[in-house]
């Protein structure tokens, strides 16, 4: 089995603080790998760090193989590491076209053309029309983001995330805050990815961790605590302990 | 030597001054991440009170220095329940505008009453001339500067750390919401603050009107002076814009005197290598990342 | 239709001509012909216009808040004037381009510093260096003519062809040309991948990156864009009006460019020419009540503005003209300022 995505000895300070303690992950090729852990145990943080975000203090960051620590966010997007963010992080004035046009533009390297106008390209837009339909935000297309409904938000912030065609996506909470009428769209997005995109899923909701994940890893106060396929995890007694008056966990 | 002694000594009475003088603006940033372009326009305000009150009114210079403190911070509390308030959401470009746009009137209206030339404070006998001291010469009025300026710094300190408005101001610039939470009141910590801030700049303005020059431009002349305080420091602590105008004090007075043609380019240029090096400030948080 | 043309359709909306914008440029060209005695304020119109096109390229499409954009203004006047002082660039469009490219270069050099850091370092950062400059043209007068600025600059014919009448026609019709030239090159460079990705970057730096968007790399290029162009405004100012003194560095001039482009508004490049037409006639009003204390008023205008707020106040300003169109051309919302906080 190939590793798409690996964490070595990875360690985070802030002030005297340890958030992430020696943490050593790995994320298999294909893999639909879930992460979590009770508030606070530094799940997004590892995200942050992941993405290139946060420098971690030491370790390292491997994607398929090629250490990536020192690589500035946008070229770990363009190595094929792409993530969503768990509140919205879009451009309010930005209509859906244009936000999965630049994905788009930006992916193929039309990013910096500076004469060449939006919407002349017809791979990009093919890809754009694509994409705007899987997502349900054809209608939507010329709307100002800001105005969009909140699942509707939510669709677009993983149809960027896919426009960047990531092999190593990572969902932080998709599914959180989107009402229960509108869940099922994101729950269906989330359910046809592609095998071939490795998905590491950082989720609060246990119902969608154990429905989606075939592999969990426990993070408890920035340390891996516990590692194993989601039936394991469940009768583990230590998570149970640490979910104890958090949330119940069973399959 | 005692050419190098003279002028760290004029050094550090300039560079306390500048603290006094922008201590206020590293607050509003540090506390209320507002940026207050104006800032310079209380401190003149304060300068031209204790003008009008020892010139023309013949108040001891003594006695008119807490006049100056006293309308800035009533301009400043006055202006902070009536617009600034408002603005504090706003984004940093709405501020600057806003500010600016305070700064040009006040020009305008200084002028207007007071003509545009500079004006001087009458002295008493005692601030003027200078005395030997071991071969150094020490103003009087510069010596005046660094006991008042020394002593505010220390009072300063003393009310952030010991006091309990202190420590409600720390925790409102902590985290203003779990500060309310607790049951501060952040709006009138931040008003209070303002205020004072302002009032220690117009006590500035009053006391530079000696060294700086007062005349109506001087919002406009000093305001890159305040920013350089505040952005070379930072603004989590008063240490670092206390350490930053010293340096720049120091900095410029020496600057001006052993390479006079040069000007103000020295100091812009130490200023521009610092934040090359250190975007975030000499003495300022260090960012996360 | 399908999906993708559709798409295509629907991404050059804003990119496509509209009838207004031809008639806009039109009523421009006509005044040229309409007020012959006006040439002079016309001219000075058209510089600021072009000035203000280019902080709304940084601040209306990047987000990026300088208070010293007058430091490229500045080193485009005195490129000019030097290189028609000396007589080493006499023809004025090469003199101009090259003034520009001069500007350029600062903005490439400087940029550097005002990509790092926080929205108060920038302002720092900017505002510094237009007064260094300042501080250095004062302090090399041999070169610069320190406080009376440089005199005797006389203009070779353009082209060698039209030269520069004491009416100022062939200024307004030479400023005119390198205004529409540059903003239809900034229009192109706008609607483009490039042009919008300088909006994410402002709506969302940090999702900006997370999409692959080189951030640090787009707004180097911006700044040095805008710098060039500010050069050439700076240029023009030299060129029609054959003086360069040390104001062209001066803080007020970059804090009333603020002022012209909000007033205009942000982020759609026409800002710049409305604004700058509204901050002369209000400079004219204010000097005719008041000459000496003018500055009081623009002031004021600009703290109502703020208090107002910039959105509201387009919103009212463009009510009529838009009830017009919405009457003639039954659309809606033709005239629309798009516009963020930057």
């Amino acid at each position: 089995m190939t590793i798409a995505l690996e964490t070595k000895n990875l360690e985070k300070q802030f002030g005297g603080l340890r958030v992430t303690r020696d943490l050593s992950l790995k994320v298999e090729q294909g893999a639909r790998h879930a992460l979590i852990g009770p508030n606070g145990a530094g799940k997004t943080t590892v995200i942050n760090q992941l993405t290139g975000v946060l420098k971690p203090n030491s370790g390292r960051i491997l994607l398929e193989g090629q250490d990536i620590t020192d690589l500035p966010v946008h070229r770990r997007v363009l190595r094929g590491l792409s993530r969503t963010f768990q509140i919205n992080q879009l451009y309010p004035d930005l209509t859906p076209l244009e936000t999965i046009g630049l994905a788009v533009s930006e992916r193929l390297g039309h990013g910096g053309d500076w004469w060449r106008r939006m919407g002349t390209r017809n791979d990009v837009n093919d890809e754009i029309a694509d994409l705007l339909t899987r997502f349900h935000l054809l209608d939507a297309m010329n709307e100002q983001t800001v105005t969009l409904p909140y699942g509707k938000q939510r669709l677009l912030e993983i149809a960027v995330a896919i426009a960047t065609k990531p092999r190593v996506l990572l969902l932080d909470e998709p599914a959180a805050g989107v009402p229960e009428s509108e869940r099922h769209d994101i729950l269906a997005v989330v359910g046809a990815l592609p095998r071939d995109v490795t998905v590491l899923l950082i989720e609060h909701d246990m119902d969608l961790v154990f429905s989606f994940a075939d592999r969990i890893s426990v993070l408890v106060s920035g340390a891996l605590l516990t590692e194993g396929p989601p039936e394991q995890v469940a009768r583990d007694p230590q998570v149970k302990a640490v979910y104890l008056g958090e949330e119940a966990v069973d399959v | 030597m005692t050419a190098i002694l003279t002028n760290l000594f004029d050094g550090v009475a300039y560079g306390m001054l500048l603290f006094v003088l922008a201590c206020g603006l590293a607050v509003t940033l540090g506390l209320m991440n507002f940026v207050n372009l104006a800032h310079g326009a209380f401190a003149m305000a304060g300068g031209y009170v204790c003008m009008v009150l020892v010139n023309r009114m013949g108040w001891p210079f003594f006695a008119a220095l807490p006049l100056a403190f006293v309308s800035s911070a009533a301009i400043g509390i006055a202006l902070e329940r009536t617009l600034y308030h408002h603005l504090y959401a706003r984004s940093h470009l709405d501020q600057v505008l806003f500010t600016i746009g305070l700064t040009f009137m006040s020009v305008a209206a200084v002028d207007y009453i007071q003509g545009s030339s500079r004006v001087f404070i009458n002295l008493p006998a005692a601030l003027q001339g200078q005395f030997d001291l071991f071969g150094v010469g020490i103003g009087r009025y510069r010596l005046m500067i660094i006991v008042i300026c020394g002593l505010l710094t220390i009072a300063l300190q003393l009310v952030l750390a010991k006091t309990r408005f202190g420590s409600r101001l720390r925790a409102a610039v902590d985290d203003p919401r779990a500060a309310s939470g607790l049951g501060i009141n952040v709006p009138q910590v931040f008003a209070l603050t303002f205020a004072f801030g302002c009032g220690l700049a117009g006590l500035g303005g009053a006391l530079s009107a000696e060294i700086l020059g007062l005349d109506p431009y001087f919002p406009l002349k000093f305001m890159i002076y305040f920013l350089i305080v505040v952005t070379v420091g930072g603004s989590s602590s008063i240490t670092g814009p206390f350490l930053a105008s010293l340096l720049l004090g120091i900095g410029d007075v020496a600057g001006k005197y052993y390479v006079p043609k040069m000007g103000p380019f020295v100091i812009y240029t130490i200023m521009i290598v610092i934040l090359i090096w250190r975007p975030n400030g000499l003495f300022g948080r260090t960012a996360a990342r | 239709m399908s999906a993708a043309s559709d798409v295509g359709y629907n991404a050059q909306r804003q990119a496509r001509w509209h009838y207004g914008e031809i008639a806009f440029w039109l009523i421009v060209l006509s005044c040229g012909f309409l007020f012959p005695s006006r040439y002079l304020i016309m001219t000075d119109i058209l510089r600021l216009a072009l000035f203000t096109m280019s902080l709304d390229l940084i601040l209306g499409y990047a987000g990026i808040v300088s208070l010293g954009h007058a430091a490229f203004f500045g080193v485009g006047a005195y490129a000019a004037g030097l290189l028609a002082l000396h007589g080493i660039i006499n023809e004025p469009v090469l003199a101009l381009i090259a003034a520009g490219l001069a500007a350029m270069v600062l903005g490439f050099a400087t940029s550097f510093l005002v990509i790092r850091g926080v929205d108060l370092t920038r302002l720092m950062v900017t505002l510094g260096i237009a007064l260094l400059l300042e501080a250095l043209a004062e302090r090399f007068s041999n070169i610069t003519g320190g406080t009376d600025g440089l005199q005797g600059i006389e203009m070779q014919p353009i082209f060698g062809q039209i030269p520069f009448d004491m009416f100022g026609k062939a200024g307004f019709f030479y400023s005119l040309a390198v205004l529409f030239l540059l903003f239809l090159f900034a229009r192109r460079v706008v609607h483009s991948p490039f042009g919008l990705s300088l909006r994410a970057i402002k709506n969302n730096p940090l999702r900006a990156a997370a999409i692959g968007i080189p951030v640090n790399r787009r707004l180097i290029a911006v700044y040095t864009l805008a710098a060039f162009y500010a050069g050439i405004a700076g240029a023009l100012f030299t060129q029609t009006t054959a003086i360069a003194s040390l104001d062209v560095f001066a803080f007020e001039r970059s804090a009333d460019l603020m002022l012209v482009l909000v007033i205009g508004g942000t982020g759609y490049l026409y800002g710049g020419l409305i604004g700058a037409v509204v901050f002369r006639l209000l400079q004219e009003l204010f000097s005719t009540i008041t000459p000496q204390y003018w500055q009081f008023w623009i002031g004021l205008v600009l703290v109502v503005i703020v208090l107002v707020g910039r959105q509201r106040l387009h919103r009212w300003v463009l009510y009529v003209p838009n009830l017009i169109l919405r009457m003639v051309a039954g659309r809606k919302a033709v005239v629309a300022v798009p516009e963020g906080d930057a």
